[in-house]
């Protein structure tokens, strides 16, 4: 047997009280407690030891070992502690090292907003082709062949019965007939009119909803898209409910908003009228369930279709629509 | 449709505002779109009075008038022949604007200080007489406003109203409205009745000889007329919604129009061959000229009226050149009829002409009301150009519309509008705008609408009267019952938004480029002829030749928005845009359309700072973003490998990766060929990846599944192999990841080196191996042994050698 442990650590205490930087003190540490270190050594050879001493020293040695271990690593730490405190402080104005930073189209970020709300309301999200056939765009939406309705909308035409569509309003009739009521769905989704100036873009953005259930009223809708308004906007907006047309819901609805910008006292977005239009509804008219196949004395319903580009438009202060698919990066990156 | 409040004023009190009235329609669902004053230009403008006048010393056609303008007199330059002393005139002051949009100010002109202009009827677009100054009769002192004196006072509504309300293209329909709004009696114009000495049959015949066309015609001859300008007030009436007076002929047949809804047509009598009218389809005819002097084509469905021998008119859209009215004219035949609107729609479609008359048959007009207009216009005619109407109308009636009767159950009504009406009010709503209602049992209501509601056919349209008569914002606000089970949204539309997310956080921007591209978008990206993205749908009525298709690849689209960002100086950029690209497809009518997803990046890979400078990006910085996204989405398992020659046209050959899990192709990453480039402008490299997005999600794990955390420790052991440079690294990491010793955690690269020291044509490449066992800690020489056996097969296998 060697050293006994006491020399060791008395040994070793004195050495660490003469090392001056951090090197020397990692040197004791391998001296001492690595491999083969003193303490290592020690403990390794303990059944050189009598037996009945061997549990004692076992024990001392182990505790030698976890104080020295601290006692080299508190010199450690207050070795750099003191270069920490007393160095070059940095300059912390200088620029951190950007993580990447990306935006969502403006598009995304409404549509989103608008599905969320909805959402909160047990809206599920249904989706449908953009290019569309005459039938599902109008003739189940009960606007025939030849009616005037069909000069509510400019149509791009692919083929004589196949057209871009001109609203989102064919995901309706498309989920209709693949579910039994109730419904209760939103339609997200590009759109087409062949029309472009300063106020319209060729293809721009909608949102659909649909709820259809026994017993649902105009009164329903009203509560349902106070709420949506009310949400997205804020509870002091006020709303007003205007007869309206529209081939594929009777009664048939605009809905007016008080002017988010000037509150209603009257300014050039809302024409001085202090009202803005911001979506059509009514309720599902029956030629609409019927091509559907749906019960008309036990179902009702309501939809509704807004712009999505208008709502964002209000929401950020955007004064031109051709922003939107303009792409300017330095537009892109505002949002 | 535009709406005199001073003609409306004729069938109607109005008792409140314009804008109180403008209101009231709006909310009844006439959209008053705006409030018009037609006499605002007026606003300035004063009855003068010529005191004096003398040559302009300078010139030899002016004159230099002094004019009492009430408040004082004034020197105004004037070239008109009548100007004399005596003589009252219009003077408009400095700030008033004419028809034309000149803005009078004070000005010298030639020398000769002018404070206003003495006007024309023209100028002041109160008539065509350009001549000379208008005359004002001297009653009315000097100062007055101009309005004043004439008596010219109105406010004009542009009403925005929907294709189911045709009854409200006329004053009276509008009048109607009103008088149910405000509760004010409806007053229409008695018809003086016709007295004349002869009867209308021993003077024309109507044949209708398809009847499905023209389900109604009827005619009414006045004789003895003369043709000559309208009196002031009509024409005043016609120029305030719009309208350009003819002659008193052609403006009372207008006017009846707009009062009554019910378009006429008024034909020369003596220039009808063989004095009778004639409606039917072309025999042999194949053009027609119409009254604006142009040639159209006729086909087998344009419905003509004609005469003995040939057609007079396009029914229910123009009339022709070869029966119009003539100052000559004395004999006027008067049409009014009923046409099948879809008909007429197609053949002003076809014909790309829409006139006020095709715009009202198209929607339906009354079909009751045929002879109260022509009655009204005949009375007109008689009275205001002297004729005599010829005794009787000829009516031919072949298919008078049914009646409708429509029942309405009470109770249905208020559940369907969350309402709790009585059946009287209801009733009595209906009632304001002319239906009849009988209440045959108890709950029910049998309506009736009047003829000239062509849009009301179901219950839900009576709902919808009583809706928006008692006010849309009187229905209660509740919220319908929502049953617990909501749509859970369609795993597409999820992984979209994770996708864009994913994006975003990568620094990328998103971008909503048009899914129209031009028809050269494929020549731009040198698409092989057989290529199926040269397989696009073609729109039949682009706005552009740069809108002419659907998009088969985003590509163009992101392209182009690289270029006009590059071309305003943002150099550096980072796009992406998922939408969809549209197929055409053989055996469908609707193209295939599918979800894309393509990313851009050129310029700097970050922007330069203190402690990094900007390094341009490259193939791997889009390639990362590319793992990444596929990392962030669940994918692990997907291999990136040389695209053949042939795999891509718009990138560079040999620079392009094709990314697949398995046998599924997911998508590519790649350089834009520089000629490429220069199709589309940019003269910066661009890298991109392209990614199919049903593809890709079709692959995704629906849950992460957890492996546990491991217990034992893992060992790793580095491999440097030299290699020929053709090798690529993926292989050999694909080597080693295919042994099957169930002990391998992870291979990857950590560095790639050529030059000096390795040979020319050789690279070395560093691969970290991670062991580790998840039942026991590995053993040293295990790991080694094994470390040495995958050594020793990857130098076989890819002929390396080892560092020396």
């Amino acid at each position: 047997m060697s050293k006994p442990i006491e020399q060791i650590r008395e040994e070793a205490l004195a050495e660490l009280s003469q090392a001056g930087d951090a090197d020397a003190i990692r040197a004791l540490s391998v001296k001492y407690l690595g491999r083969k270190g003193e303490v290592t050594g020690f403990l390794r050879n303990i059944s050189e030891l009598p037996k009945d001493q061997r549990p004692a020293a076992g024990k001392r040695a182990n505790e030698v070992k976890k104080e020295l271990d601290s006692a080299f690593n508190e010199a450690l730490e207050r070795l750099s502690g003191q270069t920490g405190q007393d160095s070059e402080a940095i300059d912390v104005s200088l620029p951190g090292r950007p993580a990447p930073l990306g935006t969502l189209h403006p598009i995304t970020r409404i549509t989103r907003l608008i599905s969320r709300v909805f959402a909160r309301m047990g809206f599920g999200i249904a989706e449908g082709p953009e290019v569309e056939s005459d039938y599902y765009n109008f003739e189940a939406l009960n606007i025939p062949k030849n009616h005037p309705a069909r000069d509510m909308q400019d149509t791009f035409y692919v083929s004589d019965n196949v057209v871009l569509r001109t609203h989102t309003s064919p995901i309706q009739v498309r989920y209709m007939e693949s579910h039994d009521p109730p419904i209760r769905i939103i339609a997200p989704g590009k759109v087409y009119r062949c029309d472009s100036d300063l106020t319209h873009t060729p293809m721009f953005h909608q949102v659909e909803g649909l709820l259809v259930d026994e017993n649902v009223s105009f009164g329903d809708l009203k509560g349902v898209l106070t709420a949506f308004v009310h949400q997205v906007f804020d509870t002091q907006t006020r709303l007003r409910f205007r007869p309206s047309f529209f081939p594929f819901t009777e009664p048939s609805a605009e809905v007016d908003i008080q002017c988010v910008i000037c509150r209603g006292s009257g300014c050039k977005v809302c024409s001085h009228t202090g009202w803005l239009e911001v979506l059509g509804c009514g309720m599902v008219h029956p030629a609409v369930f019927e091509n559907v196949g749906y019960d008309t004395n036990r179902y009702s319903g309501f939809a509704f279709g807004m712009g999505v580009e208008r709502i964002a438009m209000l929401k950020y202060g955007i004064n031109d629509i051709r922003m939107f698919f303009e792409n300017d990066i330095r537009f892109l990156r505002q949002f | 449709m535009k709406v005199s409040l001073d003609w409306l004023q004729q069938y109607v009190d109005l008792d409140a505002s314009p804008s109180e009235l403008a209101d009231a329609l709006t909310m009844a669902g006439l959209e008053v779109e705006s409030v018009m004053d037609p006499y605002q230009h007026l606003e300035t403008v004063v009855v003068g009075r010529i005191i004096g006048t003398r040559p302009h010393p300078n010139a030899d056609k002016l004159f230099c008038c002094e004019v009492d303008i009430g408040s004082k007199t004034v020197q105004v330059i004037c070239g008109a022949p009548n100007a004399e002393a005596g003589m009252n005139a219009p003077c408009a002051l400095p700030g008033a604007v004419l028809a034309s949009g000149m803005r009078v100010e004070k000005s010298e002109i030639r020398g000769q200080l002018s404070e206003g202009m003495l006007c024309s009827q023209a100028e002041l677009a109160l008539g065509d007489d350009a001549s000379g100054l208008m005359q004002i009769s001297a009653e009315h002192a000097p100062g007055v406003p101009l309005a004043r004196a004439l008596g010219l006072s109105d406010t004009v509504f542009e009403i925005g109203l929907t294709p189911n309300r045709p009854d409200c293209l006329s004053h009276i329909g509008v009048a109607r409205e009103i008088s149910a709004l405000r509760a004010k009696p409806l007053k229409i114009p008695d018809i003086p009745p016709a007295d004349g000495p002869e009867k209308i049959a021993e003077h024309t015949s109507v044949t209708i000889e398809d009847p499905d066309l023209c389900p109604r015609y009827a005619a009414e001859l006045v004789f003895n007329i003369s043709v000559g300008p309208s009196p002031a007030w009509l024409q005043q009436r016609l120029r305030a919604v719009g309208l350009k007076p003819i002659n008193n002929i052609v403006d009372i047949t207008n006017y009846v129009m707009m009062e009554t809804g019910q378009p006429l047509h008024a034909f020369d009598f003596d220039r009808l061959e063989q004095h009778r009218i004639v409606v039917r389809t072309p025999g042999t005819e194949n053009t027609f000229t119409t009254l604006d002097g142009k040639s159209r084509e006729l086909d087998a469905q344009t419905l003509l009226i004609c005469d003995g021998k040939k057609p007079v008119a396009i029914a229910g859209v123009m009339g022709g050149q070869n029966s119009e009215i003539m100052e000559t004219t004395t004999q006027v035949l008067i049409e009014s009829a009923c046409f099948d609107p879809v008909s007429i729609r197609k053949t002003a479609k076809r014909l790309g002409i829409s006139t006020d008359a095709s715009f009202r048959f198209e929607r339906g007009v009354d079909p009751e009301g045929t002879v109260y207009a022509m009655n009204r216009a005949a009375g007109l005619m008689a009275e205001l150009t002297g004729g005599t109407r010829i005794n009787g109308v000829i009516d031919e009636h072949p298919r008078p519309a049914p009646q409708k009767t429509i029942s309405v159950s009470c109770q249905r009504a208020n559940r369907h509008l969350g309402t709790r009406l009585g059946r009287d009010d209801m009733a009595a709503y209906l009632e304001s705008v002319a239906f009849s209602v009988a209440l045959p049992e108890a709950d029910q209501l049998a309506v009736t609408p009047p003829s000239f509601r062509v849009d009301v056919d179901r219950p839900e349209d009576i709902m919808e009267e009583i809706a928006r008569l008692w006010g849309y914002n009187r229905i209660p606000t509740t919220f319908p019952r929502l049953t617990a089970q909501a749509e859970p949204p369609a795993q597409m539309v999820e992984r979209k938004e994770q996708i864009r997310d994913l994006m975003a956080g990568f620094g990328f921007y998103e971008t909503i480029n048009y899914a129209f591209t031009a028809a050269q978008a494929a020549d731009r990206l040198e698409l092989a002829p057989g290529d199926p993205r040269r397989n696009a749908e073609n729109l039949l009525n682009p706005l552009s030749e740069e809108q002419a298709l659907m998009r088969t690849t985003l590509m163009p689209g992101l392209l182009e928005t690289a270029r006009k960002n590059i071309s305003r100086q943002e150099k550096d950029l980072k796009l992406f845009e998922l939408g969809k690209a549209f197929y055409k497809t053989k055996h469908h009518e609707l193209p295939h359309e599918v979800e894309m997803l393509a990313a851009v990046w050129t310029g700097v890979r970050k922007p330069g700072a203190w402690h990094t400078p900007a390094e341009p990006c490259d193939f791997y910085d889009i390639k990362g973003a590319f793992e990444s996204l596929l990392l962030g989405m669940g994918l692990e398992k997907f291999t990136c490998s040389q695209m053949p020659e042939t795999g891509c046209s718009y990138t560079r050959p040999g620079r392009t990766a094709q990314v697949r899990l398995g046998d599924t192709y997911l998508g590519l990453i790649g350089e834009i060929k520089a000629s490429v480039l220069k199709q589309f402008g940019i003269r910066q490299p661009v890298f991109v990846f392209e990614a199919h997005l049903e593809a890709l999600i079709s692959c995704l794990p629906e849950t992460p599944e957890f492996t546990p955390i491991p217990k034992f420790p893992a060992m790793a052991r580095d491999i440097t192999l030299i290699v020929e440079n053709r090798i690529e690294a993926g292989e050999i990491l694909n080597s080693v990841r295919g042994t099957e010793t169930g002990l391998i955690e992870d291979v990857y690269l950590f560095d790639v080196y050529s030059g000096e020291p390795i040979p020319a044509g050789r690279k070395s490449l560093s691969i970290r191996v991670v062991y580790r066992s998840h039942t026991h800690t590995l053993e040293d020489s295990q790991v080694n042994e094994l470390h040495r056996q995958i050594t020793d097969s990857l130098l076989a296998a890819f002929d390396a050698e080892l560092p020396a």
